[in-house]
Parts: C-alpha cells; structure tokens; sequence
C-alpha cells in the first residue's frame, strides 16, 4: 500500500486534527445538547464515509443502505438488551450487515448505473416493511442501563467509529484496491478490460461499506436510548447519508466529513427557527450541486484556495515585476 | 372467495391509477432517458391541485382535471428549463445517474415544500358519488373508483392518440427511437424533450387528481407513487402505454392477492420483490441494449 500523497494527505491531516480536536470536549463542555449534536455528527461522519466508499469510490450509487445501519442497530440492540457485552453486540451487528452487504452484492451487481440504485431501494424497502410488522414495537433500554447511563462513553465510541470511518476511506482510497475501484466507477467495462476484477472490487467496497454502517448502527442502538426498531432502517438514514456525501464532495476523504459539519449545524440552526425548513434548502443545494458543482463543498474550498493561491502569485509578479 | 374476489377488484381499480402514474414516468424515460423519481411528488402536487380546487371553489375532482393536467405540465416546463435540461446533456448512463440524484433532491424539496404550505395532514375529498357502489355479481363495486380507472384508461388513449398522429407526437417519439437521426431530420429534440416532460408531468398531476377521489394523500405519499410508477415501468418495459396501463392492473391484483394471503402489510413487498426479479432478469436496463 502506498501512503496518501499531496492534497488527500494534506485532507488527512486536516480531518483528523479536526477528529481529535474533538476528544477533549466532554472534559470542558458539560452541555448535554452540545454532547448530543457532537454524537450526531460524529455518527454521521461515519455513516456518509461508509456510503462514500461504495458510491464515491466504487461508484456504485447503492440507495439501499439504511438496511445496512438497520442490521447493525437491530442486532447490536437485541443482543445488548439480552446481557450480551456491548463490544461483542456491535461486531455481531457489523458481521450481519457485512454479511447482508455481500450477499446483496452478489445479487444486484449484476445491475449497472441507476438500474443497481433503483434495485437496492427495492431490497430495502422490503426489509424495511417486513421489519415494521415483525417487530412493531419501541426498544427503550432496560431501567438499570439508563440509569448507568453515561453520555460521554457514546461520545467517545461515535467519535472511535468517525476516525476509523476516515482512516477506512483514507487507507482504501490510497490502496491498489482504491485505484481499481475508481477504474469501475469511471468505465467499469474499460477496466474489465483493462484486467480489473470488477465484481470482486465491487463485492470488496460493498463489504467494506456495510460493515462501517453496521458499526454506526450498533452505536446508534448504544447511543438512543427508546427508538421504533423500524426507525434505523428508514429510507431517510440513506437520504442523509447521500445528501452529506454530495454536499461535502463525493468520492473524497473530506467530503463526507465536511458536508457532516455544514449539514448537521445548518439543519440544528434552522431547526432552532424554522422547524423542517431545512429539508428544503438541502433539496434545492443538493440539485445546485449535482447539476452545478459536481465535486461539493471540497470543490468549492479547492477553487477558493487556487484563486487566492493565483492572486498571491499575481500580486507577488507585480511586487517584483 | 367472495372476499377474495371483492380485494382482486379493489386492487384492479387501483392497478388503473398504477398505470397512469407509470404512463407518465415511462414517456419521460423512453423520451428523454430521464429517470425522474421526483414524479410521485408531482402525483402529490397535482393531488393536491385537485383538493384545493374542491375545498375552495367546489369543483369536482374530475373537472378539475381540466385545469389540474395544464397546471401540472405549466410545472414541467418550468422543471424542465430550470433542472432536466441541464441533464440531457450528458451521455446516457450519465444522463440516467444524474437525473435520478436531480430528482431525488426534487422529491426532497417538494415534499418538504409541501409539508410547509399544506401542512402534513392528511387529506381527502368528500364527493357525492363518494359513498356510492353499486353491486356486481354480490361484489360491491365503488362508483368513484371504477370512473377513475375509466378516465385514467381515456386520458392514457388521448396520450397514445396524440403521439401517434399529431406532428408533435411523432417527433417525440422519433426522438425516442433516435434522438442523432430525429436531429439530422430536421426534428428540434430539445423542443421534443419539453414537450414530452410537460405531458409526463400533465399525466402526473392527472393521477393525483385521480387519487384524491377514491384515496387520501399527503405530502409524504411520494415516495410510496415513485415506486409503484417504477415497478410498473419496469414490470411493462417501454415503449406501449396501453401496456404501462395493463402492467399497472397487474401490480394492483398482485398487490391484492398478496394482501390476502399474507396479509395487509405485505402488499408494499410484493411489487417490491416482482421489481427486483425482473431487474435481475434483464440487467442490462430497460433499452433492450447491452
């Protein structure tokens, strides 16, 4: 494996100062809002990153992957309230996702472009439903667990799961495995013929995504403390996944994180003032993105920062010149 | 038996509103290689069209059509001209990709739109007709519901009318066939993607009209109407509406029948999992191109 260079690991960097900057926070800050807002973000990080490997990378535009944080919530849930460890109930969440993962690619990669994003709404959706009428009621946590409740061990096990989620994406993306990946997405029968195993890249970013977004699930099931067992696997946990992804820059190691930051202190913002406003002006940024600025907020930064790299150099030609 | 006879006819005439809403999202797919998932929304839209125009001028649902449908498409073609055109520029698969993010962030901002100017009650239209059935055979058959299935088929023949004989309804679907060849004749593609959006939304804004007659909606029902409209596209195949509006019956039978025997809740997954398997059986979309 080679080391990221030049810009990725300038954003490395960057994200994971950022990332630890965060540690400290609990020790100062004792506002439970302020906890809460950082284990949302953080949790969000995770599961955009997670969506971002097999979207971004592998460019497989999978529209099905609250499933996958389902599995991982329901598993981890069940097996936590009946006395299983809860480090042990999180793995078994990811291994079912990771499982559920490949075997749905196995399946829908037989699907190109859009034709694989409609079929794996479709798979969700089934499970989504069947999830609902089997188990129809709230999982709220055992009386004795909330009272040994402590905000901040879910702090830290979200903010655990962000920085792996970044190094994931950071060390995958710098990989062979990265490269070949980036091959399907941008012609996947050029790279077939090229030599590259599309299916098994696919079925490997597959894997990779759904276990990150199983592990978000089983801390979301650590974290909440009374939620629907349907709630995690609804459409809109996809949606969030794909609106952060976009708007922070697909396809990056910033983007995802990035796009957390801009999404989840703008949606508690306009929360504060207009309730569900905010769905609005994300609809409308994501079209402006897709349509107008294809690489999000990272591109955004990136023109920023080479303009004022050009005018620097401008103005340093005239001092001198 | 009989209760199984009465669901198969229920699920019928709702399989009629599965077609028109499928009629709209496979003209603008066929036409413009668009896949636009925002088109339950646009069902939304116009349902909702049709519930203020009965709630403050007292028109009925199915007049109302005659305003709803030029409405809906006027809401087309400003969706057009600001989002799809943009999109038709690319290539197809791209094309396909970006039209379905476009579309899901439409969908997003409608219903949230929606949410916000209609507030998320749910709602529905008492019409006289409303309440009244009439018996088949010891089935009884909805009244308000069999005159939608009836205006849903008319509507689908004036489309199929109209693209087979008018000027305009040969360009489109010249331009369907082959938008290079349709250019080198002379066809303006562009003025023929307009077009056949604005109908696809018009068809739209007709199925929610549609809807609110026999049914209820709410801002959240888009989603739900994005699905079936793909199932049955899916399920059809391109390039015959009558053959959209057939697939839209079987997706309301099977619906039906599969509520029957595993219950409620299951009618979603049944068109869900037909979805899927037909998917997996021509994987290579729905062009017939590999």
């Amino acid at each position: 494996m080679r080391a990221p260079g030049g810009a990725d690991l300038r954003w490395l960097i960057a994200t994971m100062l950022a990332l630890i900057a965060l540690a400290p926070v609990p020790l100062v800050v004792r506002r439970e809002d302020l906890l809460n807002l950082g284990v949302v973000f953080l949790l969000s990080v995770a599961l955009a990153q997670s969506w971002n490997i097999i979207a971004g990378l592998a460019g497989q535009v999978n529209l099905g992957h609250a499933a996958f944080f389902g599995l991982g919530c329901l598993v981890t849930r069940s097996l936590w309230v009946t006395g299983t460890p809860i480090a042990l109930a999180v793995a078994a969440g990811a291994a079912v996702a990771t499982t559920a993962g490949v075997g749905v690619g196995l399946a829908a990669f037989r699907l190109r472009g859009a034709y694989f994003a409609m079929g794996t709404l479709a798979l969700a959706e089934i499970l989504r439903v069947t999830v609902g009428n089997v188990l129809p009621d709230i999982s709220t946590l055992p009386a004795t667990t909330i009272a040994a409740y402590r905000l901040t061990h879910r702090y830290y096990a979200a903010l655990a799961l962000a920085v792996l989620s970044v190094l994931v994406v950071a060390a995958v993306g710098a990989s062979r495995l990265g490269l070949g990946m980036r091959a399907v997405r941008e012609d996947e029968a050029a790279a077939e013929a090229s030599g590259v195993g599309a299916f098994g890249l696919k079925l490997a970013a597959v894997a990779l995504s759904t276990a990150l977004a199983g592990l978000a699930g089983g801390v979301f099931a650590y974290y909440h403390i009374s939620f629907y067992l349907q709630h995690p696997f609804s459409p809109a946990w996809t949606f969030d996944a794909v609106l952060i992804t976009f708007i922070g820059g697909v396809g990056t190691l910033q983007g995802p994180v990035l796009g957390a930051a801009f999404y989840v202190l703008l949606k508690e913002y306009l929360a504060v003032r207009w309730v569900d406003v905010h769905l609005l002006i994300f609809g409308v940024l994501f079209m402006a993105i897709v349509i107008a600025l294809p690489g999000g907020l990272s591109e955004a930064v990136q023109r920023v920062a080479g303009r004022l790299a050009t005018s620097r150099r401008d103005a340093g030609a005239r001092l001198t010149g | 038996m009989r209760a199984l006879l009465q669901q198969l006819i229920l699920g019928l005439l709702l399989g009629g509103l599965y077609g028109l809403a499928a009629a709209g999202l496979s003209l603008v797919f066929g036409v413009l290689k668009v896949l636009n998932v925002a088109h339950g929304e646009l069902i939304m839209v116009g349902g909702y069209a049709a519930f203020w125009l009965f709630t403050l001028l007292g028109l009925d649902p199915f007049l109302a059509l005659v305003l709803v449908i030029p409405l809906t498409a006027a809401l087309g073609l400003g969706l057009y001209g600001s989002l799809f055109s943009f999109v038709v520029r690319f290539d197809e698969e791209t094309r396909i990709k970006n039209s379905l993010l476009v579309g899901f962030g439409l969908a997003l901002t409608l219903h949230a739109l929606a949410v916000r100017v209609f507030t998320a009650d749910e709602r529905s239209v008492t019409t006289e007709y409303g309440g009244q059935t009439f018996a088949l055979g010891g089935l009884v058959v909805p009244v308000g519901r069999l005159l939608s299935l009836g205006v849903a088929l008319g509507l689908i023949g004036l489309t199929h009318l109209y693209l087979a004989r008018a000027r305009w309804g040969q360009a489109i679907r010249a331009t369907a066939e082959d938008w290079e060849a349709a250019l080198l004749q002379g066809i303006d593609v562009r003025r023929a993607y307009m077009a056949a959006f604005a109908i696809g939304t018009g068809l739209a804004g007709a199925a929610g009209s549609l809807v609110i007659v026999g049914y209820s909606i709410s801002p959240a029902i888009g989603l739900e109407w994005t699905l079936k409209a793909l199932i049955v596209v899916v399920l059809a195949g391109l390039g015959s509406l009558f053959g959209t509006f057939v697939g839209g019956l079987v997706l309301g039978i099977a619906e039906a029948a599969s509520a029957m025997a595993f219950g409620g809740p299951y009618r979603e997954v049944v068109g869900l999992l037909i979805f899927f398997c037909v998917l997996l059986a021509r994987p290579q979309g729905l062009f017939g191109r590999s």
